[in-house]
């Protein structure tokens, strides 16, 4: 990027600097409190800092059934989700990269519009309708839910990879003879294929973690962010909590770090949005 | 797949199975393969979403009997009437008040993270800041959450800090103060505010960052050569051409603080928001209607607030 090219060795003023890691720890600030109190020797209060280490409590959560039963269900939503939405967002993607056509800005705000809106409305908005329908909530509520938010960041990261694919590609392959098919599985889809594992990385991420749609879909069945949710009104299990609350940053931590692994050098794809 | 069917010959190769016979109908009709395309995510749209608004937009106009505690389908305009309320018109204005408190504070913090980000990192540095960003906007909410309530809460790490800083007397001076105060940090409207604008800083901070970074440097450095000073420069050039990705970002901002209702619950003081209002009356009363005519507020205010950003150019920068 030849900006990049241009500000490279100017070293920024000191105040900026400052600012900008001031940001950083700010951002971080609750991952190393959380990471801090998960080893705490205390069971029940929150003193800072924390009177002593252990890592008793890391035991103790792998033996919780509640917990276990928790991540697989999100696990579980989030896998289903993520596969719905890769489809939804593809196929999106791949008619409205290009075309234009009338009704096209209102397709393209319709998809945006699940995380545009506040997702309580979206959460109530379902749970009506499912009552209305006569459904019964559970599994698939849940996993309906998270689906229709989660196809705006496969759309968007596979919009950007297909508008960046020179479309000359496309016209070598089909002058060589291959037909629309064929040209899409040789040709489009490899091109694809980081920017849909990044959208697919991000998508269960969402669906992971998602807490305000689900608490409106869930009925009795408990995902994780929701065990958590419970457990703040419960303080008596606060050692576990901690541990589990770690679990999760490290659990998303490290797809992140991949979907940025695999989208490096295309800009904007792993981050356009949310 | 529009990109096939828009050009290219119809192949002259022999072979002509089915597959292939299908692939060139289809590239002659490029309308109806868009149409295929599109069938299946307009269903889902269309019917699961959209059709769930328009049944919450319905039923906020049903009857809910105060006494049976029951709902019955008789159109009325009270729901909407009540939001009136001197009540639940507080609740709407300490929600907007808030959203458009925390976007403003998430426009100011994130502004310079994201222009060092753009313009003075580069190579493994951008690549590290890049990830220090994603990581705690991927990161559990919940989590999040959670950890604030713990560095706020008396004996926590801000307390600690303050401290050891000797200024325990002036933060206990802030929470005196009406409005921003509380009896603790953990209680406080101050503390919220914070744990809110922790939350969507992130948002904020990408797209102002690929804003920033759309902007040539050259027009920077034109700007400089014919004399503006580094402040006039960012007033007149960068600021106008970076404006779209803040209000960009200022839509998640704005939208994620109306609709949250787990955060109001955790921390600051018992007044309701437009989101645990909604969540209470759908839930503990059973009184739908007036739920889902609150939900209207925030779907208004997004509405007129896409709108606005639309015109300002911030869906480019999405």
């Amino acid at each position: 990027m030849p900006s990049e090219a241009a500000a490279r060795g100017r070293r920024a003023p000191w105040w900026l600097a400052a600012l900008a890691w001031g940001g950083v720890l700010f951002l971080h600030l609750p991952i190393l409190v959380v990471a801090l109190y998960a080893f705490s020797t205390e069971e029940s209060a929150f003193s800072f800092p924390p009177p002593g280490l252990t890592l008793r409590w890391f035991a103790q959560a792998a033996a919780r059934d509640d917990v276990v039963q928790a991540i697989l269900l999100s696990a579980r939503l989030a896998l289903v989700a993520t596969a719905g939405a890769l489809l939804l967002g593809t196929l999106a993607a791949l008619a409205l990269a290009r075309r234009t056509f009338p009704g096209k800005d209102a397709i393209t705000l319709i998809f945006i519009l699940p995380i545009a809106l506040p997702g309580i409305i979206t959460g109530i908005a379902l749970l009506s309708a499912f009552r209305l329908g006569g459904l019964e909530p559970g599994f698939w509520t849940i996993a309906v839910g998270h689906a229709t938010f989660c196809v705006v960041v496969v759309y968007n990261n596979v919009v950007a990879r297909l508008r960046r694919l020179p479309h000359s590609l496309v016209e070598a392959s089909m002058d060589l003879g291959a037909d629309a098919f064929q040209t899409f599985r040789r040709v489009v889809l490899p091109q694809l294929a980081t920017s849909l594992l990044a959208g697919g990385i991000l998508a269960f991420g969402l669906s992971f973690d998602e807490i305000i749609v689900t608490t409106f879909t869930a009925g009795h069945e408990q995902t994780l962010p929701i065990w958590l949710m419970g457990q703040l009104s419960r303080p008596r299990d606060v050692p576990v909590t901690n541990v589990v609350a770690l679990v999760v940053m490290l659990v998303t931590a490290l797809p992140i770090v991949a979907a940025w692994w695999l989208t490096r050098g295309t800009e904007d794809v792993a981050g356009s949005g949310k | 797949m529009s990109a096939p069917a828009a050009t290219a010959p119809a192949p002259l190769a022999p072979a002509a199975g089915r597959l292939r016979s299908l692939s060139t109908f289809l590239y002659r009709r490029g309308t109806l393969t868009l149409l295929l395309l599109l069938v299946p995510p307009l269903l889902w749209f269309g019917v699961v979403y959209l059709g769930s608004l328009l049944a919450l937009v319905w039923q906020s106009s049903y009857t809910f009997d105060d006494f049976t505690m029951a709902v019955t389908p008789d159109l009325t305009w009270a729901n909407y009437l009540a939001l009136l309320d001197p009540a639940n018109l507080d609740v709407v204005l300490r929600t907007v008040g808030m959203a458009l408190a925390v976007t403003v504070a998430c426009a100011v913090l994130a502004f310079p993270l994201a222009y060092y980000m753009a313009r003075h990192a580069s190579g493994g540095l951008k690549g590290f800041l890049y990830v220090a960003v994603m990581l705690p906007m991927w990161a559990s909410y919940i989590v999040k959450a959670y950890a604030w309530t713990v560095i706020l809460a008396r004996g926590g790490v801000v307390y600690w800090f303050t401290g050891a800083l000797g200024l325990t007397g002036a933060l206990e001076w802030v929470l005196t103060l009406p409005v921003v105060g509380g009896s603790s940090l953990s209680t406080s409207t101050l503390g919220r505010f914070l744990v809110f604008t922790y939350v969507w800083l992130p948002f904020m901070i990408l797209p102002t960052q690929a804003a920033i970074e759309r902007v040539p440097e050259n027009l920077l450095q034109a700007s400089a050569d014919l004399g503006a000073r580094p402040d006039q420069t960012f007033r007149t050039v960068l600021l106008p051409l970076a404006f779209p990705g803040v209000v960009a970002g200022s839509i998640f901002t704005f939208s994620l603080t109306l609709g949250d209702y787990i955060i109001p619950q955790l921390v600051g003081p018992p007044g309701l928001f437009v989101g645990t209002m909604v969540y209470t009356l759908q839930g503990s009363v059973g009184n739908l209607p007036l739920a889902a005519a609150f939900t209207a507020v925030p779907i208004a205010l997004v509405a007129a607030y896409l709108a606005l950003a639309r015109r300002l150019g911030a869906f480019d920068a999405l």
